[in-house]
């Protein structure tokens, strides 16, 4: 094997990481803030992708100019959680949360199907195609491209939750909702925010796939697992955290299916969660 | 009258918690609400906060009736609650703290004027600024609380067992900001368990068993009063 395979297995599952992190950041975020897990990130991934094809297919907006369109419609769409389910659920028992978003994956997923079918569908020649070649390292376009701007989305969110006064708040309430109520901020509002930023995350990243990624009604599963993965070894609640474990998930298993065995690519992942269960439970970058 | 209650019952689902409990406070008045664990003390300035919610009775602050307004709401009308156990942001600075204290949009016009002021008072947050709020003692922690309550440009102030696992030397400074607080014309209703620490210090005070006030008056005619030794020494 030579350092040229290895490099391009690095280059790849960092760009896979990447994307990754701003999946899992949209979950943690929404975690942090309310402590309720949404099981239906996936599908909500799902969503944004088709929210993109569709644009394109009935518009002919290519991807890369309808991701602003979808990144509202996501967070219009986590605004709408929240609203008509979330809320409801604040105060019940853990089960009781995990069941609605659960059910909520397995109705999204269902209305999807028949809505759509379960076919595979892609953007037929997008703007961003062709690829790169760095010495002997390929890099797909749409790859490269997507992978920067969730980069580029993944830092505005940091800056946005550490710099902002709104997110000073969202800081607030997801450290003591209480504490922060009685201070004027109110939590409603603030998870309603929570849930639009969570999700215009997955749009980002959802919308940048359209690019280059097969888009049908499963396509959400493995990204929301990976996603589950992610926030565990980054640490509940960190978002930082999330950029590194979105990183070493892209690397374990683009390195370990070329090294090992590709066809066990997602066991090397959840190995790494398995181990982050049993050797260090706080993650990363866990508070707790 | 600033804060009046007027004859409220709380209940937790179907378990009542609080019996036709009336208090009020005046301007610039310092009252104490006593009695021991569990006899809802907490449960009152939480219904005042809207954090629990009262059945019959009402609430009015400043002659307007805020028994439905939303908690949030509060802090802009001019009350601030520092909650049981500090509850100060673990993972934010002094600052970061501070800041939130003052949300509602007049308390942010003056937001430097109250941290000059605050400052002033608690000369240790301002070297502490930047520190994480949980890498600091608990007395500090407390001081950043009912600063972060002061923040918000209260009326009235509301503070849950203020002097909990607090050293004799900080107590002591504590009771000194709580007189310099009230000389200034904000009133200060507060929870506590010690009798006499309390009534040194407060104006009024009411004393509460299983829910419901067995007597209030002034201090001084509380003091020595048999009826309150008998709520804390049992019969």
């Amino acid at each position: 094997m030579t350092s040229e395979i290895i490099l391009q297995a690095i280059v790849t599952g960092l760009m896979m990481g990447l994307i990754y992190a701003l999946i899992a950041a949209g979950l943690s975020l929404i975690f942090g803030l309310m402590e309720i897990v949404n099981f239906a990130h996936g599908e909500h991934l799902m969503l944004s992708m088709f929210s993109s094809f569709w644009l394109w297919s009935l518009f002919g907006l290519d991807p890369i100019f309808s991701i602003p369109i979808t990144i509202l419609l996501m967070a219009f769409c986590g605004i709408i959680t929240h609203y008509f389910l979330i809320r409801y659920i604040l105060k019940a028992k853990m089960l009781i949360q995990i069941c609605a978003t659960f059910g909520l994956s397995i109705f999204i997923r269902s209305i999807a199907q028949l809505l759509w079918t379960p076919d595979f569908r892609n953007v037929d020649k997008p703007l961003l195609e062709g690829r790169l070649e760095i010495g002997s390292v390929f890099i797909g376009q749409p790859q490269l491209i997507a992978s920067l701007v969730c980069l580029v989305a993944f830092i505005g969110l940091y800056l946005f939750v550490t710099k902002t006064e709104t997110g000073l708040a969202l800081q607030a309430t997801a450290q003591d909702r209480h504490a922060a109520e009685i201070l004027g901020i109110p939590s409603n509002k603030m998870f309603a925010i929570g849930w639009a930023i969570g999700l215009g995350c997955v749009g980002v990243a959802g919308g940048m796939m359209a690019n280059y990624f097969f888009i049908f009604t499963d396509v959400g599963i493995n990204f929301a697992l990976f996603a589950f993965v992610a926030v565990a070894l980054g640490g509940f609640g960190s978002i930082i955290g999330c950029l590194y474990a979105g990183v070493i998930i892209g690397l374990v298993e683009s390195l370990g299916g070329l090294l090992i065995d590709p066809s066990f690519k997602l066991l090397y992942v959840f190995a790494i969660y398995l181990l982050v269960v049993i050797y260090r439970p706080q993650g990363l970058f866990g508070r707790y | 009258m600033l804060l009046d209650v007027k004859n409220i019952d709380v209940l937790y689902d179907d378990f009542q918690v609080i019996w036709d409990v009336s208090i009020n406070v005046n301007k610039a008045e310092m009252v104490a609400l006593l009695g021991p664990n569990g006899s809802g003390k907490s449960t009152i300035l939480n219904t005042i906060s809207n954090l629990a919610h009262h059945k019959n009775g009402s609430i009015h602050f400043e002659n307007d009736l805020i028994s439905e307004i939303p908690t949030y709401k509060r802090t802009e009308l001019g009350i601030s609650h520092v909650l049981e156990r500090r509850r100060v942001f673990p993972h934010l600075s002094v600052m970061q703290n501070l800041l939130l204290g003052a949300w509602h949009p007049k308390a942010k016009e003056q937001l430097d004027i109250s941290l000059s002021k605050i400052y002033k008072i608690f000369p240790k947050l301002e070297a502490r600024s930047n520190q994480l709020a949980r890498t600091m003692s608990g007395g500090e922690q407390q001081m950043l609380a009912i600063a972060r309550g002061m923040m918000g440009l209260p009326k009235l102030l509301m503070v849950d067992e203020p002097f909990l696992g607090l050293s004799p030397m900080v107590m002591k400074d504590l009771i000194k900001i709580f007189k310099n607080i009230v000389s200034e014309g904000i009133s200060i209703l507060f929870v506590e368990q010690n009798v006499r620490l309390a009534l040194s210090m407060a104006d009024r005070g009411y004393v509460l068993e299983s829910g419901r006030l067995v007597i209030h008056g002034k201090s001084e005619d509380l003091i020595d009063n048999e009826k309150v030794t008998k709520v804390f020494l049992g019969s």
